[in-house]
């Protein structure tokens, strides 16, 4: 299977993800798209690693992996504050992150 | 064979990320992740990235999504409507990301790399193992490692800075003042059952409004 496939995947769930988090209101599922598009940069970043027979890009994987769980750890952080706080879900509303 | 699992687990990865944006109901849409991550870790295995692999299932598709499912069980279910909610964004949005998926296809697939259409270069059985990986991030890649770890202790942090309790204590609706804090907090007080508004500590309640 040639390099080009894995890329053309990695493209079009990336493609989804944008989608996702620009259609998406709930805040949560705009975290699942953010998810969804850094998968797919994982998947570029090994196809790539891949091809020059390097490790090199599977550290950059393993990176990204660290930030999107950060990202995951606030952002889920912030949700539950506020829902606790019961403001809105909806992202639309939240144009004021004041508290 | 390899052609075999690269469909299916492509596939797989399409549907569940369609499945994440198409699913109405969060719950569903985690689900449709878990899915997702699963068949993404196939196509790990496939350009042989056997730790990432491992790690994509362990750490996604264990914890990170255990954490979804958490927290969408947490503040509920929540029905969403499908589609934007601007008219212009709904006209707009298929708009960009056609444009984004052309653009993306453009710059990698024609990006003249020679190397592209091959199965990739030659390499040694070492590839992509825990070994190879953990060699260079503790030589080359020594600091971004460092420099990753010092960001996993700040989003832990913050985290806790986002979720603690705000007001302490409180007694009916008056907020305890610091000298009246008892040393031992009352029993089932800083439980989940607690902060889900279940079950209510006798006589206290934690400070979840502010």
């Amino acid at each position: 299977m040639s390099i080009a496939w894995y890329l053309a995947v990695s493209v079009i769930i990336f493609s989804i993800g944008a989608a996702g988090v620009l259609t998406k209101r709930n805040a949560l599922v705009i975290l699942l798209c953010l998810e969804l598009m850094l998968n797919a940069s994982n998947l570029a970043l090994i196809a790539f690693s891949r091809m020059w027979g390097n490790t090199d890009g599977q550290i950059f994987a393993i990176i990204v992996m660290v930030v999107a769980a950060c990202e995951v750890t606030v952002g889920l952080g912030l949700i539950v504050a506020i829902f606790r706080r019961g403001l809105p879900e909806d992202a639309d509303q939240l144009s004021e992150l004041r508290g | 064979m390899s052609y075999i699992v690269f469909f299916i687990a492509s596939i797989g990865a399409i549907a569940g990320a369609i499945g994440v944006i198409a699913l109405r109901n969060p719950f569903y849409s985690v689900l449709s992740l878990v899915g997702h991550l699963l068949c993404l870790a196939a196509l790990f295995m496939l350009l042989r990235a056997e730790f990432l692999a491992a790690s994509q299932v362990i750490i996604y598709a264990g914890g990170v999504m255990v954490l979804y499912v958490f927290v969408v069980a947490y503040i509920g279910q929540s029905e969403e409507s499908l589609g934007a909610s601007h008219g212009w964004l709904r006209v707009l949005t298929p708009l960009f990301v056609g444009v984004l998926l052309v653009e993306l296809m453009i710059a990698t697939l024609g990006s003249g790399l020679k190397a592209i259409g091959t199965k990739g270069a030659d390499i040694s059985p070492s590839f992509g193992s825990p070994a190879g990986i953990g060699e260079a991030l503790l030589t080359t890649y020594l600091f971004p490692f460092e420099a990753a770890s010092l960001l996993l202790l700040v989003a832990v942090i913050g985290a806790v800075g986002l979720a603690r309790r705000r007001e302490g204590f409180t007694v009916g609706d008056t907020p305890l003042k610091a000298g009246e804090i008892p040393a031992v907090p009352p029993r089932g007080s800083g439980t989940m059952a607690e902060a889900a508004g279940d079950r209510p500590v006798a006589g206290f309640r934690g400070g979840d409004r502010s």
